[in-house]
């Protein structure tokens, strides 16, 4: 039986410069992995060779066992980038009609008209994305994101510009995701949030691991625990 | 058959976003009605030197003003990051590249009707004698010069200078392919028929699409991820 997630020995360099150093990390089924380190510690770059998005040199990387280019593999994950990944030309409709399709789905109204409703954009879903806000950007991407119930989620920085009913609403569609035996990987700077969530930790630091382990009460009571049991 | 559907999807797409913003269309056909009229004035268009460069004239305004669309069709996607959600997406490379390509071999199509409406009045000159011969060397070369500009938009389109590097790059590769539609269209505005010899520039046109169109589809993973 594969973890869901396994990565092993890993290297990526950008020129001469290594953005992830030998790095090894399992991520069971159905676990939810917050990955938490400072800015520049290698954490998107982890997460775009999860999603497929950029080459690694050494080292391996599975996703149920398969590598994560494979397109039966991509079939299985929900990226949610830096970007959004919507158009903002057309409307939140037809960006979810859109990626139903490119994901192979039967594109019927009713699944569309679900997605708009559990992120709260079923209202506006005739208006062109240009006229939404960040927070809607951003919620309009999760509903991208989930479109196709994905096995694994990898999530970067998903709470950025989100209020406090966004939040909610996120957090209440990543627990829903985990009943439904998703595994996710989520990278962010809002540890409280994050580690609510979350089942296991990995702390990442100029692109080496430097813990990994399961979420425990005494980090969800003090978030920084972390950083300082790393420092010390 | 997912393949093809999802390269369709794509271009709908693409045809969708370029019909409500038309950033490159509207560039695209201004600047070959802009390119037919200076012509115009420069050569006499009753004199029988106008209908000898015709053709050319015709496939230069074609390839200059399709780089305006074949410029736009990645670009597209730099907004928002769009480009990874699909490549993180089950949509394979190929049918990415395919659905672009299709996308720009319609508004290529579009470009030179128009152009072809705007060339007849202002060089008062026939050139609907052989519609369906012209229309098969428009379809044969414009599918050419979309396979190619949707591979080299795709290998151009993180660079600082795109717009600058495409054309570069793509003209040489496209000499071969205009100078058929050239040849071909030569003799169809003079109202012949189309000799053997003249057929070996058809086939030259067609080698032309299927040999691009399968690189563009074998190497497209490569071309298209990191």
């Amino acid at each position: 039986m594969f973890d869901a997630i396994q990565i092993d020995q890993l290297w990526k360099f950008y020129g001469d410069y290594a953005a992830v150093r030998d790095f090894t990390l399992s991520v069971p089924e159905d676990a939810c992995c917050a990955l938490i380190g400072r800015n520049g510690a290698g954490k998107t770059t982890l997460l775009r060779v999860l999603a497929g998005l950029s080459r690694f040199d050494r080292g391996t990387v599975r996703l149920f066992g398969e590598p994560p280019r494979k397109q039966t593999t991509r079939r299985q994950i929900g990226f949610l980038g830096h970007g959004i990944g919507v158009y903002e030309d057309l409307t939140a409709r037809e960006n979810l009609y859109f990626f139903a399709r490119i994901a192979g789905l039967k594109t019927n109204s009713s699944l569309i008209d679900s997605s708009l409703e559990r992120v709260g954009l079923a209202r506006v879903s005739g208006m062109p994305v240009r006229q939404f806000s960040r927070g809607m950007h951003q919620r309009l991407a999760l509903a991208r994101a989930f479109l196709h119930s994905p096995k694994i989620l990898v999530l970067d920085e998903p709470f950025t510009a989100l209020d406090d009913h966004a939040i909610a609403a996120l957090t209440e569609l990543l627990h829903e995701a985990r009943k439904a035996g998703a595994t996710i990987l989520i990278s962010t700077h809002q540890l409280r949030e994050a580690l609510t969530i979350a089942s296991h930790v990995a702390l990442i630091e100029n692109g080496r691991l430097r813990f990994s382990g399961e979420r425990t009460p005494e980090m969800l009571e003090d978030p920084a625990l972390l950083y300082r049991m790393n420092l010390e | 058959m997912r393949s093809l559907l999802q390269a369709l999807s794509i271009a709908r797409k693409d045809l969708t976003v370029e019909l409500r913003t038309k950033e490159s269309l509207n560039a695209a056909i201004a600047f070959s009605v802009v390119m037919l009229l200076l012509f115009s004035f420069a050569f006499d268009p009753a004199a029988d030197v106008t209908r000898e460069i015709a053709a050319g004239l015709l496939w230069i305004v074609f390839a200059f003003s399709g780089a305006l669309i074949f410029n736009r069709a990645f670009v597209r996607e730099l907004p928002n990051d769009c480009l990874d959600v699909l490549l993180s997406s089950p949509i394979s490379p190929a049918s990415l590249l395919l659905g672009k390509a299709a996308a720009i071999f319609v508004l290529l199509l579009f470009l030179e009707a128009i152009s072809l409406v705007v060339f007849g009045v202002f060089y008062n000159l026939r050139w609907w004698l052989r519609p369906i011969e012209l229309a098969l060397v428009c379809i044969l070369a414009s599918w050419g010069i979309s396979i190619l500009g949707a591979v080299f938009g795709a290998l151009t389109v993180n660079l600082r200078l795109r717009e600058l590097m495409l054309p570069v790059i793509i003209y040489p590769i496209l000499i071969p392919l205009l100078i058929a539609a050239v040849e071909l269209t030569d003799t169809l505005f003079r109202n012949q028929p189309l000799s053997p010899d003249q057929l070996l520039w058809g086939r030259l046109l067609v080698v032309f699409d299927v040999v691009f169109t399968a690189l563009a589809l074998a190497l497209a993973e490569a071309i298209l991820v990191n």
